[in-house]
């Protein structure tokens, strides 16, 4: 699978990237290396195999309905570029 | 409407908040209206390293409304991640179920026009709600607060199989009536804890395939619900008139300006990424499991729609009416405790209490009067001890100070006449004022006692025992 | 010689005397930071006068008697992926440059619970991407052996701190060798445990199903006690493991009569050093001359292991790292002009150019109509990779190979090419992949560099991996070597 200076575009497009020309360039030429080499995994006969997501064969971890405290508002905005009226502040989502 | 052409085919996706105390994979309350950003945490706010853990109430909740709705519950469940950036999700990914739902291949069974119909409902799968955003300054900015983020939400999605709005809104009032009865949700759409989002298009009559559908969001009332797919349906039948096609897209349902507009930018080419969460660990629901919730089921309004038909002989529509809101079919049996006439309980429900409610735009938790003050009430009618005339008082009084019958009856001195000797005063009075209408009767116009029991009333206040006040009339007359 | 150099034991037998105090200790590290961080570039956040009041503290305490944590008074540094309330974790990335924890992670509740002293946070690898420290987008780490190669990656800090008496110990995070190559590299102890064994709450997610955390120590008896500390369920882990946690210093025996040990031949194979692997056979014949016999054995799927494993932990970094969004926290880029415009210029200028790849790569694997063919043939490939394991712990008690397949490099020397450097952990990432745990620990020397010993173990048998790792420890004297600074 080739992957095209258009579908690196378009990937940084998902990944909320912003690529200059050239970074285009050496990462469809870098992805295409990588993605040659993961070419590899193709030869391998995986008929029939389970995925492993966890090594460990844990199910069913949960927690009691319980309230916990909620963080002191200062705390919530402490980290925040911008906030206004106990909320955080973005510019308009429509344009 | 010219939409004869074409038959109109809906698809609904519901959207369910549990009512849990707390967040589905962090500690937060789940209450409604607290200031901003008070019910939030490092964990639903997204902060670096943060884990979910999976509140066991939510699945069981989801568990609950999955079986209630028919669905077939799988022996695993999984959750995965929905990949998405948007300022109201904070980890820029939802955790929600993508290829293991929950519950699968479920119905519910709809009556629209005294007609049953079937709706199938393809899945239902439990994930976490986003946070709210509203728009500042002019519309250049938007500020978030992240409450509601992290609620555990239950999507319910049909199968395209509704045709009209009308059966979308009776879908609708149905899922929420099963949630009800489940108490799993407050389904209030006023406050976001019941939403729906719509696809709907139109193909012409006897064509298989469907036509391109627009999905619409923003109908937050079950009448924008109606509203919203009536208009659609004008507008894709209007351009298909024309020879035009429909775009895909997502419109939005504008309440005031009364038409659906399209929602162009949040169009970004969408690629949900989804995969399994590698923070969170299967679900193995075995049998016992299953059991436990399949136990905690309550009787279901179809249920007791049909019992109400039965056992108390109630009219279908009423038995339908009653029993679509769980409040108002608890309150019906709550009623039936204190009186044994179902159907004056019902005729007071359908119309008094319902004709309140609905002239004023509120809910039975807006109203006082509790099922005890009605079956009270009835039992006082039954007895004599008020009249009919009466009691649309006492009932009026019961919706706003939610006091029972007897007191209010007491403190306002409303007890109906029926002392023969206090009656046949007032009508002597009145005989003897009103020498018209007597000769009127005596030139055998029968109409005249009527007016002559009206005098009476007026006379005792509305207090005298109608009948007693006929009968006395009769025979002073008679003289 | 250094306070440095002596064990933890020994430490805390000095403190019982009276000849050593907790505020002792913290004057040592920061006089030697002083002394040696400007060319080693360990640090990225120094905590220097809480470091001092926590040891004040502990000197009272100390004095006072009574109950006294099992690391009490040891001096550490935190990786900087791992959260510190209140104390700024940066994950080495500009765009949390200005990032202050509001929690602290469960291994930092658990290192102040045993009454360690925190000096501040370590440098690394951008959101630990990277095998050589040079994707830190502040400053490389070097190598305290050398001052022109790397110290490995990517918690190249935390091993290089230890290595130059910076930190009595550190931790460090492993995805796919980030603690045992950098541990190899700077001839320290470095402990990756089994997935699952240490809590990952509080550790800046890269790749999720593989991220661990451990210990950087100068000899493994250290090691025992750190991961003593931190090892335990966690409820705020779904991913944690139930697991009853063994007393790990009683595990060090010395005893290896008998141990069975497997080498797979892929790890001593092409593309190992030849002088590496030297040094590993040198080491076999120790263990042999304690009682252990070693045979030879194939990992068949070991050269599937590192596409498998850019595939999977890329998937998963990319969307861990898209809540830097510049909406809650983190650096936003100024005056953007509409929201796309936000996200795109923040997380742009945020992040440097490996992190980008990865994101960019991760993003490709999992869109739509290529999941099949890469996230999900990577996890059945991670199932095959993992079989390879339980196969052969199915006869043997242990595996032993190389760390990395080279001593450290010269700064710079790979930089342009992304998949050579990816290749260098080649030998950590099947490990990784099968989720066990292995120990990398000092066996030799080439040219003035150290040379890593990988011990692997069955799944939560860290007591094996230990024991192995400490008898052998026992009879050579590479631990006590020190780079001369």
């Amino acid at each position: 699978m080739n992957i095209s200076t258009q579908d690196v575009q378009h990937v940084a497009k998902l990944a909320r990237l912003n690529l200059s020309s050239e970074e285009e360039l050496v990462f469809t030429e870098q992805l295409n290396a990588i993605l040659q080499y993961a070419e590899k995994l193709d030869g391998l006969d995986t008929e029939g195999i389970e995925p492993t997501t966890h090594v460990l064969h844990l199910s069913n971890v949960m927690r009691e309905d319980e309230q916990r405290e909620s963080l002191p508002i200062e705390k919530v905005f402490a980290n925040a570029p911008e906030h206004e009226d106990g909320q955080f502040k973005v510019p308009a989502v429509l344009e | 409407m010219s939409t004869s052409k074409y038959e109109t085919v809906i698809g609904l996706e519901v959207h369910v908040e549990l009512h849990t105390n707390s967040k589905i994979f962090c500690g937060c309350s789940t209450e409604f209206g607290a200031p901003p950003n008070t019910h939030t945490c490092p964990i639903c706010l997204g902060h670096p390293g943060v884990l979910p853990v999976l509140n066991r109430q939510a699945v069981d909740y989801a568990m609950k409304a999955a079986m209630a709705l028919n669905c077939t519950i799988g022996d695993r469940s999984k959750f995965d991640r929905k990949n998405y950036f948007y300022p109201d999700s904070p980890k820029a990914y939802q955790i929600s179920q993508f290829d293991q739902p929950i519950g699968e291949h479920g119905w519910i069974d709809i009556e629209v026009n005294g007609e049953t119909k079937r709706i199938g409902i393809t899945r239902l799968h439990l994930e976490e709600d986003a946070g709210k955003l509203t728009h500042v300054d002019g519309g250049y900015a938007s500020l978030v607060d992240f409450n509601r983020v992290g609620t555990p939400l239950v999507e319910i999605v049909s199968e395209p199989e509704l045709s009209s709005p009308e059966e979308a809104r009776a879908y609708l009032e149905k899922i929420r009536a099963i949630m009800q009865y489940c108490e799993v949700s407050d389904v209030k759409m006023e406050e976001g804890s019941l939403r729906c989002d719509a696809n709907i298009s139109l193909r012409p009559y006897g064509q298989e395939e469907f036509g391109i559908r627009a999905e619409l969001k923003n109908m937050n009332s079950f009448r924008g619900v109606q509203k919203g797919m009536e208009y659609e349906e004008f507008r894709q039948a209007e351009i298909l008139d024309d020879g035009g096609v429909v775009v895909q897209e997502t419109r939005r349902w504008d309440e005031g300006q009364g038409k659906t507009i399209s929602m162009r930018g949040k169009e970004q080419a969408h690629d949900y990424r989804y995969f399994p969460d590698p923070d969170l660990v299967t679900l193995h629901i075995d049998d016992a499991w299953k059991q436990r919730i399949r136990a905690s089921i309550p009787e279901l309004p179809d249920a007791r729609k049909e019992r109400y038909a039965t056992e108390y002989g109630l009219p279908s529509y009423d038995a339908s009416v009653i029993t679509a809101s769980k409040p108002l079919a608890d309150f019906f049996e709550e009623s039936l405790k204190y009186t044994s006439d179902a159907k004056a309980v019902s005729n007071w429900i359908m119309g008094d209490l319902l004709g309140y409610l609905n002239s004023s735009n509120l809910e039975l938790s807006g109203v006082k009067v509790t099922g005890q003050g009605l079956g009270e009430m009835i039992g006082l009618i039954e007895k004599g001890t008020i009249s009919n005339k009466i009691a649309k008082t006492v009932f009026k009084e019961m919706l706003e100070s939610g006091k029972l019958p007897s007191q209010i009856v007491e403190e306002q001195g409303l007890v109906q006449i029926s002392d023969e000797g206090a009656i046949l005063s007032i009508v002597e009075q009145v005989v003897l004022a009103n020498p018209q209408s007597v000769e009127d009767y005596n030139a055998g116009k029968q109409k005249a006692i009527g007016f002559l029991v009206g005098q009476v009333m007026k006379e005792s206040k509305g207090k005298a025992n109608p009948a007693l006040a006929n009968k006395l009339i009769v025979e002073v007359l008679s003289r | 010689m250094s306070l440095f150099d002596y064990k933890l034991s020994e430490i805390h037998n000095k403190m019982n005397d009276g000849e050593l105090s907790p505020t002792d200790l913290v004057d040592q590290a920061f006089k030697t930071i002083q002394e040696r961080d400007d060319r080693v570039g360990a640090y990225l956040t120094l905590d220097e006068e809480k470091a001092r009041a926590t040891a004040r503290r502990l000197d009272d305490q100390l004095i006072a008697g009574g109950d006294r944590g099992l690391l009490f008074g040891l001096p550490v540094g935190i990786k900087d992926n791992i959260v510190t309330d209140g104390l700024r974790t940066t994950c080495a990335s500009q765009f949390l440059s200005n990032f202050n924890p509001v929690y602290d992670a469960t291994v930092t509740k658990k290192l102040r619970h045993a009454d360690s002293v925190i000096l501040g946070k370590l440098n690394m690898d951008e959101f630990a991407m990277g095998g050589s420290n040079e994707n830190s987008s502040f400053h490389p780490v070097r190598n305290p052996w050398n001052l022109e190669y790397v110290p490995g990656g990517s918690s190249g800090g935390s091993a290089a701190s230890v290595a130059a008496g910076e930190a009595y110990f550190t931790l460090g995070s492993d995805t796919g060798g980030s603690i045992r190559q950098p541990a190899s590299y700077c001839g320290v102890v470095g402990l990756k445990p089994t997935y699952g064994l240490v809590s990952r709450f509080g550790l800046v997610a890269f790749a999720s199903s593989l991220d661990q955390i451990g210990p950087v120590t100068k000899n493994v008896e250290d090691s025992a006690y750190v991961l003593q500390a931190i090892a335990g369920y966690d409820s705020m882990d779904s991913t944690s493991a139930n697991v009853d946690i063994p007393d790990y210093l009683s595990a060090l025996t010395g005893d290896v009569k008998g141990l069975r040990i497997a080498v797979p031949k892929e790890y001593i194979g092409e593309g190992v050093d030849a002088s590496v692997k030297e040094k590993i056979m040198d080491a076999l014949k120790v263990l042999e001359g304690l009682g252990a016999v070693w045979e030879e054995v194939s990992l068949p799927h070991t050269e599937y292991a590192v596409a498998t494993y850019y595939l999977l932990a890329s998937s998963e970094a990319s969307s861990n790292l898209a809540r830097f969004d510049g909406v809650r926290y983190g650096v936003r880029a100024n005056n953007p002009s509409n929201l796309l415009d936000l996200y795109h210029e923040s997380r742009s200028q945020g992040f440097g150019p490996e992190v980008k790849r990865r994101i960019m790569l991760g993003t490709y694997a999992l869109s739509s109509g290529y999941y099949d063919a890469y996230y999900l043939k990577a996890q059945k490939v991670r199932t095959l990779i993992k079989r390879d394991f339980d196969q052969v712990f199915e006869k043997y008690d242990i595996i032993i190979g190389p760390t990395a397949p080279t001593t450290a490099f010269k700064l710079g020397s790979q930089v342009d090419n992304p998949l050579t450097m990816y290749l260098n952990d080649i030998l950590t990432i099947p490990v990784s992949l099968a989720g066990v745990p292995a120990v990398s620990i000092p066996c030799g020397f080439v040219d003035g560099l150290p040379v890593g010993m990988q011990i692997i173990g069955k799944s939560f048998d860290e007591s094996t991996v230990l024991r192995v790792a400490h008898a052998f420890e026992q009879h050579t004297d590479h631990h006590t070597k020190r780079p001369n600074m």
